[in-house]
């Protein structure tokens, strides 16, 4: 974790250093395949692409802007009622966002069911909210979220896209495997909708994601 | 045998390190100790070697499947005619047979062995032997219509996901033949289970009035009178997986087996016990047609023996203790039939049932040793 102290003079808007809170959860310190966190919405709403998609940019939202609320309010949230302040937070924002999702996009929102709710107890949420947003100014806390939530959506749109093409056949809802394939007897694959399978594709994910940098490996 | 060995040797610097083939080191070593038994001796210390290795071992696993698997071939041919109201002869049979299971078993072996080959290679590791004997399992297990497409990626699937990620032979969980099934029984279940499948070519004209079910779907309907008879189930002249039919060949394989000491027997008795057990417990309550049916049938209805001879004494995904394998055997017997006549959905729980003992075989080991250093501490202590 990058520990962005209070200095006196200012940084720039953009400087490295917030660049990297941007680009490292993509890859290195992504919540899902690295610190492990997230897990279970990554399984319930991966069965398709368009629900993953909304989800990711559900939870990319609520975290950066409780990131933002959090960073702002830390140094006058008492130690130790601070969990409760931040679930505060969080629900009121996961709040607003189901309610737009079921003003906007009612089918998705169904589809999503308890999971948009779940966001508040989804543990990306508070674990950059304790790990971040409680030392570190507002800007580099949103910045933080939005890098967080989009690399949690990242393995999400990933793996609801190989579990959608294999278990449906379609991606966003369009058949893309042709009928003479079907024909031919070719079939899809059940088992990609079930659960299970949303684990052993993030595991093979972690394994890729492994394999290629060295410095994520135990000894 | 001579010209084999020198070929061998003269072939083996060039796959050593330095070798031009240095890369394919484990390919070669495959290939030299399937054909020898290897010559090397343990440097230091007092070490016991049996003279059987790993790879002798499932040759003897291989033999002892030879009998199912004979007979599967002919049996796949007889109810392919007997659906098409045909008797011809004992050769066209076989033919038919063979042209139905000969192409599931190379696709099984070249899948699964490549993917093998391929994760030595790259780890620099020997090639693993456990294919041997799940390359040869996988057909066995398999209905004789299964799309051999469905095979490689389920071969593939096994190997991989079942196997590699785990450490390769010796560290995997769960048995990777039956992972093989249980993968194409999720993904695809329209191939693998129902009337229709489990005979070669039955879409093709057959004759009117012939039923391609199981007794395991007899029986899950309630159509207990039109069960085979007990000889039928005996000697395998019915529908169903490959090899699982004839229980006269699984019996040869198990007296194999348990003769040369590589399946334990402690697993068979128990799980013939559990079986007993809880289809005498059905038969007490006796609430729908099914629980009726009397234990001997039972067991020799679906792959319940096939499952318990050849998947569940599995070394690696068995329990390891001698009372753990009472138990492991005993609790497989018990959920094989629980779930087959519990579950609609499940019409065998056969495969089931070991898939979920495998996962709780290191949790028996560890209770039953814990047990043992209980019962050891007391005794200590009373001293």
């Amino acid at each position: 974790m990058s520990d962005t102290k209070t200095k006196a003079e200012k940084e720039p808007m953009f400087s490295p250093k917030i660049l990297k809170l941007l680009k490292s959860p993509l890859n290195i310190e992504n919540p899902i395949t690295v610190q492990v966190l997230g897990i279970c919405s990554a399984l319930a709403v991966t069965v398709q692409m368009k629900p993953a998609i909304v989800m990711a940019l559900s939870v990319t939202i609520v975290t950066a802007f409780s990131n933002l609320i959090i960073s702002a309010l830390r140094n006058t949230i008492p130690a130790r009622i601070r969990i409760i302040v931040q679930l505060v937070v969080v629900a009121a924002l996961v709040i607003i966002v189901d309610q737009v999702l079921k003003a906007y996009m009612y089918d998705v929102s169904k589809k999503l069911s308890v999971f948009v709710g779940l966001i508040i107890t989804n543990c990306i949420l508070m674990g950059r909210l304790e790990a971040f947003a409680m030392g570190n100014k507002p800007w580099p806390s949103f910045v933080d979220g939005i890098g967080n939530g989009l690399g949690y959506g990242l393995i999400l749109v990933t793996v609801g896209f190989f579990r959608e093409l294999l278990g449906s056949g379609k991606i966003l809802g369009f058949a893309v495997v042709p009928k003479a394939f079907y024909e031919f007897g070719y079939a899809n694959n059940g088992l990609m909708i079930l659960p299970p399978m949303a684990l052993i594709t993030i595991g093979v994910i972690i394994w890729v994601q492994r394999t290629k940098s060295p410095e994520l490996q135990e000894k | 045998m001579k010209f084999l060995r020198d070929f061998l040797d003269k072939q083996k610097p060039q796959f050593q390190k330095g070798g031009k083939f240095e890369k394919f080191h484990s390919t070669f070593d495959a290939f030299e100790t399937f054909l020898f038994v290897p010559d090397t001796t343990t440097q230091s210390g007092a070490h016991i070697r049996d003279a059987i290795d790993l790879k002798r071992t499932m040759s003897v696993v291989i033999v002892a499947l030879i009998p199912a698997l004979l007979f599967g071939i002919w049996n796949t041919g007889y109810q392919h005619f007997l659906s098409q109201g045909q008797h011809p002869g004992f050769w066209p049979i076989i033919g038919y047979g063979l042209l139905k299971v000969l192409p599931i078993i190379v696709v099984s072996y070249v899948f699964g062995l490549g993917a093998e080959f391929v994760f030595a290679q790259i780890r620099g590791h020997e090639v693993n032997e456990g294919y041997l004997v799940s390359g040869m399992l996988i057909p066995l297990v398999m209905p004789a219509d299964i799309p051999l497409w469905m095979v490689a990626i389920a071969s593939l699937f096994a190997v991989i996901i079942g196997k590699e990620t785990f450490g390769g032979t010796g560290m995997n969980v769960f048995n990777p033949a039956l992972l093989a099934r249980a993968f194409i029984f999720f993904a695809y279940p329209a191939k693998i289970t129902g009337d229709t499948v489990w005979i070669g070519g039955l879409s093709k004209g057959a004759v009117d009035g012939f039923s391609g079910a199981t007794p395991l779907s007899y029986a899950a309907n309630g159509l207990v009178e039109k069960l085979p008879s007990l000889t039928d189930l005996f000697y395998g002249f019915i529908p169903g997986s490959i090899g699982e039919t004839s229980k006269l060949a699984i019996l040869i394989g198990a007296v194999i087996l348990i003769a040369t000491g590589i399946g334990s027997w402690r697993i068979m008795l128990s799980g013939l016990i559990g079986g007993i057990t809880m289809t005498l417990i059905f038969n007490a309550f006796a609430a729908n047609v099914y629980m009726t049916i009397d234990p001997l049938t039972q067991l020799m209805m679906g792959s319940f023996l096939f499952g318990l001879v050849f998947m569940a004494t599995d070394p690696v995904t068995a329990a390891q203790t001698t009372t753990g394998k009472y138990i492991y055997g005993f609790l497989v017997g018990m959920l094989a039939i629980m779930i087959r006549v519990f579950n609609p959905a499940y019409p065998e729980g056969t495969m089931l049932a070991i898939l979920l003992m495998n996962a709780l075989a290191p949790l028996i080991d560890h209770y039953v040793v814990e047990a043992n250093i209980k019962k050891r501490m007391k005794r200590a202590v009373a001293k």
